[in-house]
């Protein structure tokens, strides 16, 4: 992947990332985080994961995107307004996160990152590839999970669904 | 590397012009060929300084939709309704253009030809993960209609576009069943490569067509493509007898002209897909690479003229099944609600399961196993 590609699409996901925690309105976080997403998407996909990127955009974007809008329409959520501030609560959040921020730089200015250009074997990333890890090498995991995905829908479903109310019949209409 | 970098950004510029005039082409087919069926005369009054009616032409109505209509849509009001989130409300017809637009770049119109020592592949964007590409961008076309709708604060437009978020996702995934039918009957994700497997023939006179293996997903395609259009008898979303206009009550001008195209992209996108998985995309019956092959006929061509026939043949399908698309539309009527949903998941998605079965079952009958 060309550097400038990363580095135009890194900004991308970090900028819109911010915009979800940073903006009121909850409709424009959903579009921030789906931008966020399309864009990791497309940083997948540069990285030559072409399946596991266009995955990503088609779940997350195309489906589970849509669950968090009709979540967010039918609690009917509105923009929160800021609260009231509180000196102390302020003063005291501003220094917890300073010190998370500290730790995680403490952190990761230790680890050695090995920075630089891998060579993957040809036809990495590909459905195949993808398709012979996922049903040869990790077949009992995959099935596993999607046995308890199944039972997941099927207990949501029981839970959810109410017993069939009774049939209204329209009054017949009396012919003068 | 130039040459290249040209070639590619004059397929691009070339595939969208064709897409938009069209889209544009199929308005005035729309308005004339419901007149036709409806018994009316149609679009037939505007007119340059009545040109054609002193050279005793026709008034077809070409000046009303290609010409009138669109300036007048440009020249209007951009009404933004009190109260609206006006970001959302200007993204929202562009949100929806885009995706429908996007699309085409991975559509093979052609088959490879040579330039000098440059091959050019008849397609915008030659990705081999093709199906997947439209099936991703397909689901971001959703956003527009719904954040349109939101945007609008108005609630026949927040319903129209909570209807139309339901009824797409819900459509997606037959959508999705019937392109994974194909998927696994090609071996590939590659568009190019499913339109090449399609050519040559059956039984000596049968073209190696997709409809012959997946009529089912055919069908599936077809009507599931006509729900994502939106468009009657699918067009709950807009239901003018309910809901005014739906999700762009609140459009004016430019912007609702873009949601009116995207309409017509999305119809001739369903075309273009209906014809590259089912009816062999640019391949020509009995026409190979060298020219007409039928029986023990032979008829030789040269290559660029093989080449140029199958765009034309390409544009030719994709036309047809625009035109079958308008003849539903003005045949039918609106589902009612409960209808649609239960043909989408007690109707489609049953059916699509079970034929990614069966065609999963007899891959492997076919070609073994242990490929």
């Amino acid at each position: 992947m060309p550097v400038a590609l990363f580095i135009f699409l890194a900004l991308v996901s970090i900028i819109s990332a911010l915009g979800v925690v940073v903006q009121k309105s909850p409709i424009h976080c959903l579009l921030a985080l789906i931008m966020t997403l399309v864009s990791i998407g497309a940083l997948f996909i540069a990285l030559d994961a072409v399946t596991v990127g266009f995955l990503q955009i088609i779940v997350y974007v195309g489906a589970i995107m849509v669950l968090f809008l009709f979540v967010i329409w039918l609690l009917n959520l509105q923009a929160e307004p800021v609260p009231a501030a509180h000196l102390g609560l302020k003063f005291f959040a501003t220094i917890a996160v300073a010190g998370v921020a500290a730790e995680l730089f403490a952190f990761m200015a230790r680890t050695k990152v090995a920075l630089g250009a891998v060579t993957v074997a040809a036809g990495y990333g590909s459905i195949d590839s993808l398709a012979q890890t996922l049903f040869g090498q990790y077949l009992m995991a995959f099935e596993t999970t999607s046995i308890l995905l199944l039972v997941a829908v099927i207990g949501a479903v029981a839970v959810a669904r109410r017993a069939a109310p009774e049939r209204i019949v329209a009054p017949k209409q009396e012919t003068p | 590397m130039a040459i290249d970098l040209l070639i590619g950004a004059i397929k691009a510029i070339v595939i969208l012009l064709v897409v938009l005039n069209l889209s544009a082409i199929l308005l005035w087919f729309e308005r004339k060929g419901s007149a036709l069926i409806q018994d009316r005369v149609g679009a037939n009054r505007a007119a340059i300084f009545g040109v054609g009616k002193r050279l005793g032409l026709p008034n077809l109505g070409l000046q009303n939709t290609l010409m009138a209509d669109p300036l007048k849509l440009f020249t209007k009001e951009d009404f933004v309704p009190d109260g609206a989130d006006k970001f959302l409300h200007a993204l929202g017809p562009f949100l929806a253009l885009f995706p429908v637009l996007v699309t085409f770049a991975v559509v093979p119109f052609g088959d490879v030809f040579y330039i000098g020592n440059h091959t050019v592949e008849l397609q915008a964007a030659p990705i081999n993960a093709g199906a997947l590409y439209i099936l991703a961008t397909i689901g971001i076309g959703v956003y527009g209609v719904a954040l349109g709708g939101w945007a609008s604060n108005n609630r026949w437009a927040l319903l129209g576009g909570v209807r139309a978020t339901a009824q797409m996702i819900s459509y997606e995934i037959a959508m999705g069943l019937a392109i994974i039918a194909i998927v696994i009957t090609y071996g590939t994700l590659d568009l190019q490569d499913i339109v090449r497997q399609q050519g040559g023939v059956w039984f000596g006179f049968l073209p190696r067509w997709g409809i012959f293996l997946q009529p089912v997903a055919f069908v599936m395609l077809l009507t599931a493509g006509m729900a994502e259009s939106k468009r009657v008898p699918f067009d709950l979303p807009e239901g003018e007898s309910e809901l005014i206009a739906g999700y762009f009550t609140e459009y004016s001008g430019g912007k609702q002209a873009a949601f009116m195209l995207t309409d017509f992209a999305e119809v001739v996108l369903v075309a273009v897909l209906l014809t590259l998985f089912f009816f062999g995309g640019w391949q020509v019956p009995w026409l190979y690479s060298d020219g007409f092959h039928f029986g023990s006929h032979a008829l030789q061509l040269p290559r660029a003229l093989v080449v140029i026939m199958g765009v034309i043949a390409f544009w030719i399908k994709v036309v047809l099944f625009c035109w079958l698309q308008i003849l539903i539309r003005w045949t039918l009527p609106r589902f009612r609600y409960d209808q649609l949903m239960a043909l989408g998941w007690k109707g489609l998605v049953p059916l699509g399961l079970l034929n990614v079965l069966v065609t999963a079952f007899v891959v492997v009958l076919a070609t073994g196993a242990a490929r």
